[in-house]
């Protein structure tokens, strides 16, 4: 009977408590970024942002998240009531899901995949689909026109990201996120990182990654200025928290993703000694909020691009260089022998 | 156990949502009906072991391939009506086309039951799961084994590429550009022209011509 | 060709982005102009025009007289009056003085018009209510208003007086 438990239930039964601590981590760093996010822009635009409900507003999200559960949910009469439900589960889903593999520490991640920088990649880009759908089954032509912006813009993002995972694991030799962070060790600390020796590919993943997300300048998809909030315009209350949620939540995956691709993850700036005592987790917790910060105050100081500029940066910009940039590391790779230590599985 | 239970699902969800792809009134749901499909053919490839290929199945097909299709199955408007009024006319080479693909099917389960060995040795030893990555084994065969056959796929591919953008692309005085790099280019000097006009005379365009065709 | 290259170099280092990073972080630690508002407020002038009031004189005799010349002046006819008979002591006074709050401009005009400075915008703009009705204001409400803000009217009126 034990046994049975030992081999049976309990494997089970810790994916389901490790999903569970990591989704409700997750969810409550997710409404303090939310209040970050709405400070740094005020800060810039020198207000003060929320700072009524709790002390200095902490508690902002939380007030917001209440009253967007306790709101009717209005299902416009034309709409497909089906799909226009089930749309906003799929973004909010998809965007956890990725958060499985993501390793927070050595070890601390809910399934170590082989695969991992692949999963990532299929799992972002059926991100999409809750974007079609919520603008489709909306039936409106706000919501439709905003849905197949965000639908092209992904698309085409989503292929210079691919080149950017692609010269990555050129250089690390795996697809295992926990190796890849591990590969970045060495003894000149954070200048060994990738975000040095692969810069362009930095910046292309960061400008990539706003665009991937939505954010500004790339928020095409919502622009409140012609489009309302395009494929949001019809929803309202828990749907429409669902929405923001899985896009707040994505957003915090990209932080995630740069700093373990980028800046080397839970590894300490330098492995010294004053550093090294810092937990891992926290080397973590910090790189990604200094990324998000970086997302916030990008949407703070950038004007919003054109939807034919924002092509043409996807297309004729980022993706050669992109694509340049996977030959020249490829071919600097076999000139100099410096094949990565594949660990065979 | 669990895998035979999850093979079921998979397999019997597979089944049903190809089902209601070719059943399917609205041709959006069809799209969304193969979607799921495309899922459920995914799960089947990770109980196989598959990991990459079912990886790449959702990335490529769902992620890239879907998406387009249903970028222009949403965008036109199809008269469902319209297009299926001469569908008995096609029953005939559909037909045909089903059995041909059955009696494939068959030759190929019935060999296997019949010699596995036989079957086996035809194609190239797939290396065993526990040995060699799925990566590993996948990179082996296609740029060892059939490098040459994957160098020519690309190579159509580029052409296709290649193809596209030459029918596309517009050339010509009518096709209106945006050069960025000039606009953002552009200084004070260039832009703004200082003109000292004389009281009493017109300021004639024509001195702007020539200036600009200066420099 | 000089500038070219300087272009090039400054596109390929994303040299405007960096200035704008820089000058937005410099904003980012100023002090912050906003006023907290429930708990601090703005100034606001003498003449400032916000929630109607009817004053009475130090002995608690009405001002207003039914002259009626703030509801002809009214552009958005948002006053009421009637007056009522002549009393004895020779003083005429309103039965009824209502003030639409929803239609009202605040305009000021009933202010200017007023022989003897009885209907006033005091500086008050936080009346805001549940329902409409509650905004239409009656002679009590009115008075009520003069009562609770006299000090402050009066001193308004003081402040204003050279300019006028």
């Amino acid at each position: 009977m034990v046994e049975y438990f030992l081999t049976h239930i309990w494997p089970i039964l810790s994916i389901f408590v490790h999903s569970l601590a990591v989704l409700v981590l997750l969810l409550v760093a997710v409404a303090f970024l939310l209040l970050l996010d709405r400070k740094i822009w005020a800060a810039v635009q020198l207000r003060r942002g929320p700072n009524v409900v709790g002390p200095f507003g902490l508690l902002q999200s939380f007030a917001d998240l209440l009253k967007f559960v306790f709101k009717e949910v209005i299902i416009p009469s034309g709409a497909n009531k089906f799909i226009f439900i089930i749309a906003p589960f799929v973004t909010c889903t998809l965007a956890l899901a990725v958060w499985a593999i993501v390793p927070i520490s050595e070890g601390w991640e809910v399934a170590n995949l082989n695969l991992g920088i692949l999963y990532v990649f299929a799992i972002s880009s059926l991100g999409v689909y809750g974007i079609i759908m919520g603008g489709w089954a909306s039936n409106s032509k706000y919501a439709f026109l905003g849905a197949m912006r965000s639908t092209a813009q992904m698309v085409s993002y989503e292929v210079s990201i691919g080149f950017v995972l692609i010269t990555v694991l050129l250089v690390t030799g795996t697809l295992n996120l926990t190796e890849i962070v591990n590969a970045q060790k060495s003894e000149y600390g954070m200048f060994g990182w990738y975000w040095l020796m692969l810069f362009p590919m930095f910046v292309v993943f960061f400008i990539s990654a706003l665009a991937e997300t939505n954010r500004p300048p790339f928020d095409l998809p919502e622009a409140e200025s012609e489009l309302v909030a395009g494929f949001m315009i019809e929803y309202s209350s828990t749907p429409y928290l669902l929405y923001m949620l899985g896009e707040y939540v994505s957003i915090t995956f990209m932080c995630a993703l740069t700093t373990i691709l980028f800046l080397g993850g839970w590894l300490p700036i330098f492995d010294i000694a004053p550093f090294t005592w810092i937990p891992g987790f926290v080397w973590f917790i910090l790189k990604s909020v200094g990324v998000f910060f970086m997302f916030g105050m990008v949407k703070a100081f950038v004007p919003r691009y054109r939807y034919d500029q924002l092509m043409r940066l996807g297309w004729k910009v980022l993706l050669p260089i992109s694509m340049a940039m996977v030959v020249i590391v490829a071919t600097v790779i076999f000139a100099f022998d410096l094949y990565p230590n594949v660990a065979t599985a | 156990m669990v895998a035979g239970i999850f093979f079921y699902i998979f397999a019997i969800f597979l089944i049903a949502s190809a089902i209601m792809v070719i059943s399917a009134r609205n041709p959006v749901y069809a799209v969304f009906f193969l979607i799921l499909g495309f899922f459920n053919a995914t799960g089947l490839f990770i109980l196989l072991g598959a990991e990459f290929l079912a990886m790449i199945l959702l990335m490529v097909y769902v992620g890239a391939v879907m998406v387009l299709f249903l970028f222009v199955v949403m965008m036109i408007d199809i008269d469902f009506k319209e297009l299926s009024k001469g569908f008995l006319q096609y029953a005939p080479i559909g037909t045909l086309v089903g059995v041909i693909l059955l009696a494939e099917i068959i030759m190929v389960v019935g060999g296997y039951v019949y010699d596995a060995e036989t079957v086996r040795s035809a194609a190239v030893p797939i290396p065993d799961v526990n040995t060699v990555s799925n990566l590993e084994a996948f990179g082996l065969l296609l740029y060892g084994e059939y490098v040459f056959f994957i160098e020519l796929a690309g190579l159509i591919l580029l052409v296709a590429l290649i193809g596209a953008v030459v029918l596309t692309l517009k050339t010509g005085s009518k096709a209106l550009r945006q050069d960025i790099a000039t606009q953002v280019a552009r200084t004070p000097a260039t832009a703004i022209e200082m003109v000292s006009v004389k009281s009493g005379q017109a300021f004639s365009t024509n001195d702007t011509i020539k200036m600009n065709k200066r420099d | 060709m000089m500038a070219t290259i300087k272009q090039t170099i400054n596109s390929l280092f994303l040299r405007e982005f960096v200035s704008a990073f820089f000058l937005t972080m410099r904003y980012f630690f100023t002090a912050k102009p906003t006023i907290n508002y429930p708990f601090e407020k703005g100034p606001l002038s003498p003449r400032f025009r916000g929630e109607h009031a009817l004053r009475r004189y130090p002995n608690g005799q009405e001002r207003c007289i039914a002259c009626k010349l703030c509801e002809a002046i009214c552009p958005a006819q948002a006053i009421t009056i009637e007056a009522g008979p002549r009393r004895n002591d020779g003083t005429r006074r309103t039965t009824r003085y209502d003030i639409d709050m929803t239609k009202c401009i605040y305009c000021g005009f009933c202010q200017e018009a007023c022989p003897v400075e009885a209907i006033v915008e005091g500086p008050n703009f936080e009346y805001a209510t549940e329902t409409r009705e509650e905004l239409f204001y009656d002679k009590d409400k009115l008075l009520e208003n003069g009562d609770k803000w006299e000090q402050q009217l009066a001193k308004n009126i003081e402040l204003d007086a050279p300019y006028r």
